[in-house]
């Protein structure tokens, strides 16, 4: 087992090297000018110093590896030094990924805006897994039933509509019709009482719902295709012969056996839906990780969208390994390739 | 007895004559759901590529006197704020979602099944190949996207205008960053078709490679390219409506479905037609495409074809 993480480590470390560079690389050769927003007036031996305060004197090369030392070395000592009080090496000097738009390290403003997309985005995907693996079981046992009929259907809708459409009705409906939840995601509102709780809970239910009935209907589907290819297996006739109940047998052995490719899909999907939380937190204005990407882009701050960019595909490269993992210890089969 | 019978048999036989694809289509018909997406999604090209015609308001015509209007039978979807008529809007944005949504499904559909046949077909390719397929999973699409047209969308509209330079863009970069599953898909049945009698007859009576290829391995994966290809017509207008909705998709003045539903997000509390129609046209069309996929699917697998 340990032999088949460390060989499965070993692949993600030059992926993710090579996606470091190809997001490094996309950033760097675009046709693209930190001080082109800059008024016309500005000479241009200024700009040139201007470029240079922000890095770009060098060749790309050693910019590269800058910044990873920046990513891997130098930011991780830095939280360990701000979060936890353990210092290594020199904190004070520390060169830092800086956003070019506010002067500040790039890592701090992910830290500030991480909460509210956990929030949101975990929060949906656990309600997405809870509801999805009861309607999954039921559709899949009953096939062919009324339920079933009305499930497939529904998580197919689910699955089709795009959340921004979802998110769109929903505040068409909710909160300017029926005026029942806040249209705009209040960032400053601090939970320290009950009424200030109740209102959070408001804000995040649109957010939260929509992109839960979006991963639900994912989830459903496969659960309902797991469930359905082992339901003919002969343990199962072999279980029923026993003389097991049919509870015993659906939510013992048959679920134990469904659950393995789903496991691993609920884990290979946790980074998609950062990447989809981009969308629903634009819809919501949700102060998360997606609208600093996208403030991000919009004011062609470098710096901050590589390392979110990237992030987001550690995130994919960690979760990918993860699941393969989790899918080995599951089923033992799969650890002898 | 048996010489009036066997007349009568022949010709039930030469009437039933069924081919594969007589048995698929006959499969296919059997999908309620399919069929539904199949007169939806050709109800809805019809629409937009002949509606024009019949609904002939200009849709960049602005028209101040006649603003954020209700449905009046000049402008059956009514108005927006600077009085464009919504219905021309919705027809126009459709012929772009939907050519976007096709070109880049061929794109993607070409590219994945050029890189899986390559892999499956000639095991040296088959590592570095697949290697470059995992890469291409691994990346952060949607950012990478966004970051992409942010920063080559000026020059393209400097190369060939501020229209055609961005629909290219668009298509193009949608298209190389969703061929992966195709390819996956395509090796994988390649591996197994690759090692069949016939094309190992093929090879003994000295068929070159590539008429192999073209010949006796791309007709027998035919099923799984056409799966993917309805996948990746919804896949496509989705990521196309997402990267307008997040304003980075197509300009202003030039609507697609993305960009009408995020024009309309602004004015939700005046009009909220002008977010509903949108939106209900991409979900529609993705929907009746994913059902032509499912549909597809279940004709194309022959353990459930005549059931």
């Amino acid at each position: 087992m340990i032999q088949f993480i460390i060989r499965r480590i070993l692949i993600a470390i030059p992926t993710l090297l090579v996606i470091s560079f190809i997001i490094f690389a996309i950033l760097d050769l675009a046709p693209n000018d930190p001080t082109g927003n800059l008024p016309m007036t500005v000479p241009a031996e200024v700009r040139e110093k201007i470029r240079e305060s922000l890095g770009l004197g060098q060749p790309m090369h050693v910019r590269f590896g800058k910044w990873l030392v920046q990513f891997f070395v130098n930011e991780p000592l830095n939280i360990l030094h701000d979060g936890f009080g353990i210092t290594i090496g020199d904190a004070e000097n520390r060169t830092r990924i800086l956003s070019w738009a506010t002067r500040s390290p790039v890592v701090d403003l992910i830290i500030q805006r991480t909460p509210q997309t956990l929030w949101v985005v975990g929060l949906s995907y656990l309600f997405g897994i809870l509801i999805a693996i009861p309607i999954g079981i039921i559709s899949a046992y009953k096939q062919y039933s009324w339920f079933d009929q009305v499930g497939t259907f529904v998580t197919m809708v689910g699955f089709s509509v795009p959340t921004f459409f979802t998110g769109m009705l929903a505040i068409i409906l909710f909160s300017v019709q029926l005026k029942w939840f806040p249209m705009i995601y209040d960032t400053t509102l601090e939970v320290n009482s009950w009424d200030n709780f109740v209102l959070q809970v408001k804000q995040m239910f649109m957010p939260v719902a929509v992109l839960a009935l979006y991963n639900a209907s994912q989830l459903s589907r496969f659960m309902r295709a797991s469930i359905l290819d082992n339901l003919n297996l002969d343990y199962v006739r072999t279980a029923r012969s026993k003389g097991r109940s049919e509870q015993v047998v659906l939510l013992i052995h048959v679920l134990r056996n469904s659950l393995i490719p789903v496991v691993t899909l609920i884990a290979l999907g946790i980074p998609t839906i950062f990447s989809g939380a981009i969308i629903t937190e634009q819809i919501f204005r949700v102060n998360g990780l997606g609208q600093l990407l996208i403030i991000g882009i919009e004011s062609a701050d470098i710096p901050l969208v590589q390392t979110l960019t990237f992030l987001f595909a550690v995130l994919i490269v960690l979760f990918n390994l993860i699941a393969d993992v989790i899918y080995g210890i599951l089923d033992p089969r799969i650890r002898y390739d | 007895m048996t010489e009036n019978s066997t007349p009568a048999e022949t010709v039930e036989s030469v009437t039933q004559h069924r081919s594969l694809w007589g048995d698929v289509w006959r499969q296919f018909r059997k999908h309620k759901g399919a069929m539904t997406g199949v007169i939806v999604f050709i109800f809805i090209t019809l629409m937009v590529s002949i509606g024009p015609l019949i609904h002939d308001i200009e849709p960049s015509a602005i028209n101040f006197s006649e603003r954020n209007l209700g449905p009046t039978l000049a402008h059956p979807l009514g108005t927006d704020n600077i009085g464009h008529d919504t219905l021309a809007q919705i027809l126009a944005g459709g012929q772009v979602s939907l050519a976007v949504g096709f070109l880049a499904m061929l794109i993607a559909l070409f590219l994945g099944t050029f890189v899986g046949v390559l892999a499956g077909f000639f095991k040296s390719l088959d590592g570095p190949l697949m290697r470059l397929t995992d890469l291409f999973l691994a990346l952060p699409i949607l950012p990478l996207l966004l970051v992409i047209i942010l920063l080559f969308r000026d020059t393209l509209r400097r190369l060939y205008g501020p229209e055609a330079g961005i629909f290219l863009l668009i298509v193009f970069i949608i298209g190389i960053t969703s061929w992966m599953h195709t390819a996956r898909i395509v090796r994988g049945d390649v591996l197994g078709i690759k090692e069949r009698e016939f094309v190992i007859a093929a090879h003994s009576i000295g068929t070159k490679k590539r008429r192999i290829i073209f010949r006796h391995i791309l007709p027998n994966i035919l099923s799984p390219i056409m799966v993917s290809a309805t996948l990746g017509i919804a896949n496509a207008i989705i990521t196309e409506s997402a990267l307008s909705f997040l304003g980075l998709g197509f300009p202003p003045d030039f609507p697609t479905w993305g960009r009408l539903l995020y024009d309309g997000a602004n004015f939700i509390q005046i009009t909220p037609s002008r977010a509903i129609w949108p939106g209900l046209f991409i979900a529609l069309t993705v929907l009746s495409v994913n059902y032509i996929g499912d549909g597809l699917r279940d004709a194309l697998d022959p353990r459930l074809r005549g059931r």
